[in-house]
């Protein structure tokens, strides 16, 4: 049984770096009913902004933390004035399309620039080394993650729980009338959904750019990570996004230890059955056709 | 008496702490046409959607012709001859005004599954359709796109939608809203004639009180989800709580407008 | 009189077709039979969202299980060709009616996000399950011995494979068309533009999205089939989502509105990868600014956009 303990925690760690990419999907479709396709693009846009700024730029993982999910927002302040604003009044099947386009924009840019090959960061030196613990040998740099995993968490907590702000962004993502009886849809608002989408994103892709290697093919795997994160929660409901991501990361700690080679299926097994009992997800509702 | 075509009992709709609908009853009559009356969020719209199967019932039974309907989704309902219009145009924008009913009369005969057919050669549902459309004068529209013919228009093609799937019950909601008067007026005659060949039951959902002394045999009257009154049009013109709620209400908006 | 214009262009289209080895240098064999392939994967597509208004994001799924299928059995029983395509339009049709029925219950956004990751799975499995697929390497060293239907041909001859494509894709065509035009189709049109109004006429529409879904798999299936004996090799990529988004973009450029819009998108594809990848290598970055010009601005795609024109023009 000595496996336990470092499977709890490689669980609890892919989970929460799951959540803080998948809430992010989540508020911006819950506020603004789109399905960002271009999510895990941010995602790995904070990876290699990171890799910029430490590898080329020679400036410390820390001031990375604070600086590349603040140019993914910029970016996504871009996008939004840019490109999105042309459909946000029409078919729901147009932003699909073009959140679609930005997704091969950016991923294909990054590949232009960067090449194909993969690229590494490395923690800090506060965070290198390994700690024993529960039983096992244990990264620093992994705590750290769970520890940023935790932060956010409780931010958005306050955020959603204990601001206007938040409590009108919660609200709106489950009652979409309300959110237009509040005239939510202003440009500000909208336009700072998406910003706040993409720097979760942009978050995401910084915390685990020392972790996991950085290579253009990143994005892809994030983004349907995050997919089933939120059918398996419910699309639109934030506890359901951290109900979600510690299933996904649970299947992969526990999973990748057990079944090791049903590991690259079980993830989508789950999402098949949860979409054959529970449609709409454990804590969704309302998303029936 | 004979029996009922649609028997509803103790009906209610609650959503979290509010209720919408609270425990009506009413038997319809074949051949009877039933106005359902209220102000504004009297919940007639919810008591449609639950008999057409568009919301689910928090409580009570719907029969209709004796057999349990309660909770059956929409096309499940429809096929048992059930089929209603919506208060806001529920129409194919993008096809002709013939296409639209063609859409419900292919739906109905169940030739929706025939994969290879050329469905413009399709005579038999052609003329089905266009009998429909001279019924609700609107024949000479049939080869434009509905979504350039006028509102009233659309009102009338989506009641022809409606009847095309041979509804022994159907289902108006708000069928006059936003008409001018001269459209108001011919559409109530179309109604009325509709009625008066005895083919249809109409359950008709309506402010414009002319429309409903015109078209009613029986009125129903909401109030705040309940069932305030049931009777004739000369009982409700008489009933003084009716008068209070309803109508009463009605000529201070007239008023104030 | 418009009409008959249009029957005659299309008539003249189909000769041109006919004729191109005799006229066109060898290289544009090559580049009409990937046309021909990739439109009809793209009409398949078109079936789901431009008739159906379904965006899969994962039908490339269906491609690839049609291209792997070929191959497959091309390389480990010999089949004949044409039994090949059949078995693959049978397979990928399962596949598209397995994951169809997870996908349609929901509403439009959903659905565009569990295409995109049930077939991200199926890419996963190709490119995972080695001992079946080969890994990233593919199906390769297959030949076709035979091509069945009693028919002495020899398809390692590119004109011959072209013909055989146009053939083929022309008959796909053709019923696609007709089932497009069909009672069927009518009711597909009807659900993309008023889903519920069609609810409330007494069909179910699941039933006709997952008919749509399943069809439009089958269709993806034997186009695929017929782009592995092309490419020679049954990979991987041919299932990853940038595959998948080859037949959005044909559709897009080419208009979702009309029948053949997907077919001329793919020309226009086709054509256009053909002369920028001469001279850069960032051709889906110019595609995914093409598409998203295209989305914002030119929603009705170039034959939408001049048949809508044409057809009003002095009306």
């Amino acid at each position: 049984m000595s496996g336990l303990g470092p499977a709890l925690l490689n669980s609890l760690e892919m989970g929460l770096l799951l959540f803080v990419i998948a809430v992010g999907l989540n508020i911006v479709f819950g506020v603004l009913n789109i399905i960002n396709f271009a999510h895990g693009a941010l995602y790995m846009l904070g990876a290699y902004l990171a890799y910029t700024l430490m590898s080329l730029a020679g400036l410390s993982f820390w001031v990375a933390l604070i600086i590349a999910p603040l140019g993914v927002a910029a970016i996504a302040v871009v996008i939004d004035r840019l490109m999105l604003r042309f459909i946000y009044h029409r078919d729901v099947a147009d932003s699909l399309l073009l959140t679609f386009a930005i997704l091969l924009i950016i991923a294909e840019s990054i590949r232009s620039i960067f090449g194909s090959n993969i690229q590494a960061v490395y923690p800090p030196d506060a965070l290198q080394g390994t700690v024993r613990l529960l039983g096992g040998s244990y990264p620093v740099y992994s705590l750290f993650v769970i520890f940023s995993g935790l932060v956010i968490l409780a931010g958005l907590w306050y955020l959603f729980n204990r601001t206007r702000v938040g409590k009108i962004m919660r609200a709106a993502a489950l009652d979409r009338d309300m959110a237009e009886a509040l005239c939510i849809n202003t440009r500000m608002v909208v336009t700072g959904v998406f910003a706040f989408g993409a720097w979760l994103a942009g978050v995401g892709g910084v915390i685990a750019a020392p972790m996991r290697t950085i290579d253009p093919g990143m994005g892809d795997k994030i983004i349907i990570e995050s997919f089933i994160v939120v059918v398996i929660g419910g699309l639109g409901s934030f506890p359901g996004a951290l109900l979600g991501a510690l299933i996904l990361g649970a299947i992969y700690g526990f999973g990748g230890r057990y079944f090791p080679e049903f590991n690259l299926l079980l993830p989508f097994l789950g999402m098949a059955l949860v979409l054959l009992f529970k449609p709409t997800g454990l804590m969704g509702k309302g998303a029936n056709a | 008496m004979t029996d009922p075509i649609l028997k509803i009992s103790n009906l209610t709709k609650r959503f979290g702490g509010n209720t919408a609908v609270s425990g009506i009853n009413l038997e319809v009559q074949p051949r009877e046409t039933i106005a359902i009356i209220g102000p504004n969020g009297a919940g007639k719209t919810t008591f449609y959607n639950m008999v057409s199967g568009r919301m689910n019932p928090t409580e009570g039974k719907i029969e209709l012709e004796g057999q349990d309907i309660t909770g059956l989704p929409p096309h499940k309902i429809s096929r048992m001859g059930v089929s209603r219009s919506f208060q806001i145009n529920n129409i194919f924008p993008e096809m002709t005004v013939q296409e639209n009913v063609e859409v419900a009369v292919t739906a109905f005969h169940g030739h929706s599954r025939k994969l290879f057919n050329f469905a413009s050669r399709n005579r038999a549902v052609q003329d089905e359709a266009r009998e429909l459309l001279g019924k609700l004068q609107i024949l000479e529209l049939a080869d434009r796109r509905a979504e350039v013919i006028s509102y009233g228009d659309k009102r009338l093609l989506e009641i022809a939608v409606v009847l095309a799937t041979r509804p022994h019950l159907v289902l108006l909601d708000e069928p006059t809203a936003g008409m001018t008067p001269d459209e108001t007026k011919r559409t109530t005659s179309l109604i009325r004639q509709l009625a008066d060949t005895g083919d249809y039951t109409f359950l008709i959902t309506e402010h414009d009180m002319d429309v409903v002394f015109g078209l009613a045999d029986r009125i129903l009257v909401m109030h705040r989800g309940e069932n305030l009154f049931v009777g004739t049009p000369d009982e409700v013109k008489a009933h003084p709580e009716v008068r209070r709620a309803y109508l009463g209400e009605e000529e201070e908006e007239e008023a104030s407008a | 009189m418009k009409q008959n214009i249009l029957i005659g262009v299309m008539l003249v289209a189909i000769a041109l077709l006919i004729a191109l080895p005799w006229y066109a240098p060898f290289f544009y064999i090559f580049i009409f039979t990937e046309i021909l392939i990739l439109g009809l994967f793209a009409v398949s597509f078109n079936l789901i969202f431009g008739y159906t208004g379904m965006l899969s994001f994962g039908h490339a799924a269906y491609f690839g299980m049609g291209a792997y299928t070929t191959a497959m059995l091309l390389l480990h029983q010999d089949w004949p060709f044409v039994y090949t395509l059949f078995a693959a339009m049978a397979l990928s049709g399962l596949l598209a009616l397995v994951i169809g029925f997870l996908c349609v219950r929901l509403s439009e956004v959903y659905f565009a996000m569990l295409t995109l990751a049930f077939g991200m799975m199926v890419f996963t499995i190709a490119h995972s399950w080695r001992d079946v697929t080969n890994g990233s390497d593919g199906i390769a060293g297959f030949r076709i011995k035979e091509f069945g239907l009693g028919l002495d041909l020899t398809i390692g001859n590119p004109t011959v494979y072209y013909h055989v494509t146009l053939v083929v894709v022309g008959i796909a065509a053709v019923i696609l068309y007709i089932i497009s035009r069909s009672s069927f189709g009518m009711i597909l049109k009807a659900i993309r533009q008023n889903p519920e109004r069609v609810s409330f006429c007494g069909l179910n529409i699941r039933t006709y999205r997952l008919a749509s879904f399943t069809i439009g798999g089958i269709f993806a299936g034997l186009a695929g089939a017929l782009i592995a004996p092309f490419l020679r090799v049954a990979s991987p990529e041919l299932m990853h989502w940038s595959m998948s988004a080859e037949p959005v973009l044909m559709s897009i450029l080419g208009g979702t509105g009309y029948f053949l819009g997907p077919f001329v998108g793919a020309a226009m594809f086709v054509l256009l990868e053909t002369w920028i990848t001469s001279f850069t290598e960032s051709w889906m970055l110019f595609l995914g600014i093409v598409l998203a010009l295209m989305v914002m601005f030119f929603r009705k795609g170039v034959l939408g956009t001049f048949l809508d024109w044409w057809m009003n023009k002095n009306d």
